[in-house]
């Protein structure tokens, strides 16, 4: 997994709530066997129209508006548990998802891709829908250290949680994996005791 | 104060605490399939290391296979690569798999049951969110992203963090045809895909406690369309029931054992829930949905809200993809497709409430109605029971089993534009293919639309 610490970037905006992770990558797309090249079905019925042509409404297709940060609404990543979903996010290029809540799993999984969600309150989600909507070359910094999120053309901030363990293994590039790796003995400890 | 049901499993199961961290959780049982697990594998491959305990993984294939000619190969290059990736895994990491053509192969989630392979206070995982279905039996069961499967394949554990506990209670008698399923549906209409959210939720109530254990499955599988991170129901002398001799149900003196274990999993009087809610079966309609999550249901007489209740650009834009007006009701409206299946409601009992209501009538001449068994043995016993005969006098088709039109990965997909009535668990945009618009409902409701080609109230049927 990448590292990450500091991030100061122009956002992707898709303002709309419950996105679920069949929209983020549908499923007819999810018949590799590796974790590449996602990114190119990323939101693909949002961003292709049936014949595969680009839909010059959405987002993705804007030339204006670019950047390393998605930002979207509530309830960010419901439904299938597809890892797919972050990984063509990650694969795209983003590094951060904004929202101002994410489902579960969801969560789970970008963490352990190295993709930051970052949960904002309901009132600083639409203060950036609505400052990218006068300004698309705004930017935000996501600094991880201090858990802060800051909206560079006011100057205003917020802090996000994220729990300790987690912030450090995203600072290190660290994965569950190894930690889990590391307790090898003292599962099969816990094996060999239990019955079920 | 007294425990939940859900504490007493979580915490029997935790190996290690990590501060203002995750916790790592055992995992008892280990289901896998040929879409989430792959990459896992190749990730162990790249570490070098095999699996910790092949004999707490079962492997089938479900969500890729199609759904006729299941003994001719696959002819899509794609899935069939993804197919024989899985057997080649299986084979090298020496996991037990029921593949196309095995006799228990089927969806996951109707496998692990129906084999006795899920078993109440057990900690279950399986790379596919619908995993909170083995919940019905009283153990803690939910999804995990592919990473984890890994994790659990390298070293039979999960990093997580504990989920708070919510208590959702159905007291009362259901009304003539409503089923589970329109309690799960209702229940989500009323708390929202994201009401659940950070919990993980346990069933109760005496409308809960008189329902089979199919019927059980049905609202634990959908637990996670309100958001929750599973759902679970205390087991009972129906859970013991069902399980009882099947194919790897304990026997003898550890089924004695079991037995004594498992009546002691109950929540305590007392006990305390980070959130509760309270709901009465009695008002509980047949239910569809009109949108495109799971949360956007309504009884079949009600109306799909208007525009104007709400000027929310989620309701506007899946009212948009529905190509429905608010503020009417769905009652009426002419369908294209009926999907019975899914790990939701492809079990026998699904099958049976079908078959009863269709025998000796026709599906409307515009309805393409599929039925897709939920495993092999279900099959078989829809076989047995005469049911494949019922079914096809009245013009349904029964196909063989997987994930089928539930998520549309093989070649089993609703067209652009049509209405299906469908007893999945998902509505999202494209789910049963691009551009198909899916309405939610019971085998019943599905059942009865299939019958007249439009959305029906199945009661005006029963008698
Ligand atoms: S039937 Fe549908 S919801 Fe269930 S496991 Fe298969 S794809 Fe997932």
């Amino acid at each position: 997994m990448e590292k990450f610490q500091k991030l100061i970037s122009t956002v992707v905006p898709l303002p709309l709530q419950d996105v679920d992770t069949d929209q983020i990558i549908p499923a007819r797309f999810l018949k590799a066997t590796t974790r590449e090249g996602f990114g190119d079905n990323l939101f693909r019925d949002w961003r292709y129209d049936p014949e595969g042509k680009p839909n010059a409404d959405f987002v993705l297709n804007q030339e204006n508006v670019q950047g390393d940060i998605l930002v979207a609404g509530k309830n960010f990543g419901c439904g299938s548990s597809r890892e797919h979903a972050a990984w063509a996010i990650y694969d795209y290029g983003f590094k951060v998802v904004v929202s101002s809540f994410f489902a579960d799993i969801f969560k789970n999984n970008a963490l352990n891709n190295g993709l930051l969600p970052v949960q904002v309150s309901d009132a600083f989600l639409a203060k950036i829908f609505f400052i990218i909507q006068g300004n698309p070359s705004a930017q935000l910094e996501i600094d991880l250290e201090n858990e802060l999120i800051t909206l560079q053309t006011t100057g205003e901030s917020e802090s996000f949680e994220i729990n300790a363990y987690k912030r450090y293994c995203l600072q290190q590039g660290y994965d569950d994996i190894d930690f889990l790796i590391s307790k090898k003995l003292e599962i099969q400890e816990f094996e060999n005791a239990t019955t079920i | 104060m007294g425990r939940t049901l859900f504490d007493k499993i979580w915490d029997s199961h935790v190996i290690h605490t990590i501060e203002d961290g995750p916790q790592v959780v055992y995992i008892d049982r280990h289901f896998i399939h040929e879409v989430t697990s792959p990459q896992a594998f190749a990730g162990l491959k790249k570490r070098g290391i095999g699996v910790f305990n092949t004999s707490k993984t079962i492997a089938t294939a479900d969500h890729n296979v199609p759904t006729k000619d299941q003994h001719l190969p696959i002819k899509d290059a794609l899935s069939k690569h993804q197919v024989d990736t899985l057997i080649k895994n299986c084979e090298e990491f020496d996991v037990e798999l029921y593949g196309l053509g095995h006799p228990y192969q089927g969806i996951v989630h109707v496998i692990g049951p129906e084999l006795g392979i899920t078993q109440p206070g057990m900690t279950i995982v399986c790379g596919d969110s619908h995993t909170s279905t083995h919940g019905a039996f009283g153990n803690i069961a939910f999804g995990i992203g592919t990473s984890e499967v890994e994790q659990v394949l390298a070293t039979q554990c999960v990093l997580q963090r504990k989920p708070k506990t919510m208590k959702i209670q159905v007291d009362g008698a259901l009304r003539k045809g409503v089923v589970s399923k329109d309690i799960i549906l209702y229940v989500i209409s009323q708390i929202s895909t994201s009401g659940g959210t950070g919990y993980f939720v346990e069933f109760c109530g005496s409308a809960i406690e008189s329902l089979s254990m199919e019927a059980r499955m049905t609202i634990c599988n959908m637990s996670i369309e309100m958001g929750a991170r599973g759902g679970m129901i205390a087991p009972d002398e129906i859970t013991f029931n069902y399980i009882k001799g099947r194919q790897f149900a304990p026997q003898g003196s550890v089924w004695d054992e079991k037995l004594t274990f498992w009546k002691t999993l109950k929540t305590d009087e007392g006990a305390v829930f980070d959130k509760e809610y309270y709901f009465d079966a009695a008002a509980i309609e047949p239910m569809i949905t009109y949108g495109t999550n799971p949360g956007m249901g309504i009884g079949i007489s009600e109306k799909v809200p208007a525009d104007s209740d709400t000027v929310n650009a989620t309701l506007k834009k899946a009212l948009n993809y529905m190509d429905l007006e608010g503020g009417r009701q769905l009652l009426g409206k002419k369908i294209d497709y009926v999907f019975i299946g899914s790990c939701t409601n492809s079990r026998i009992e699904d099958l049976r409430m079908v078959a009863d209501l269709v025998k000796g009538k026709q599906k409307a001449d515009h309805v393409n109605a599929m039925i897709i068994p939920g495993s092999k043995q279900v099959e078989k016993q829809a076989v047995d029971e005469g049911i494949d005969k019922v079914l096809a006098a009245a013009g349904f088709e029964l196909r063989q089993p997987g994930c089928s039109a539930c998520l549309g990965m093989n070649e089993d997909k609703v067209p652009t534009g049509m209405y299906c009535v469908s007893t999945s668990n998902r509505n999202f945009e494209g789910r049963q293919g691009p551009g198909a618009r899916t309405m939610l409902a019971s085998p019943l409701t599905a059942a009865a639309a299939a019958l007249t080609g439009y959305v029906t109230d199945v009661r005006e049927m029963l008698n």
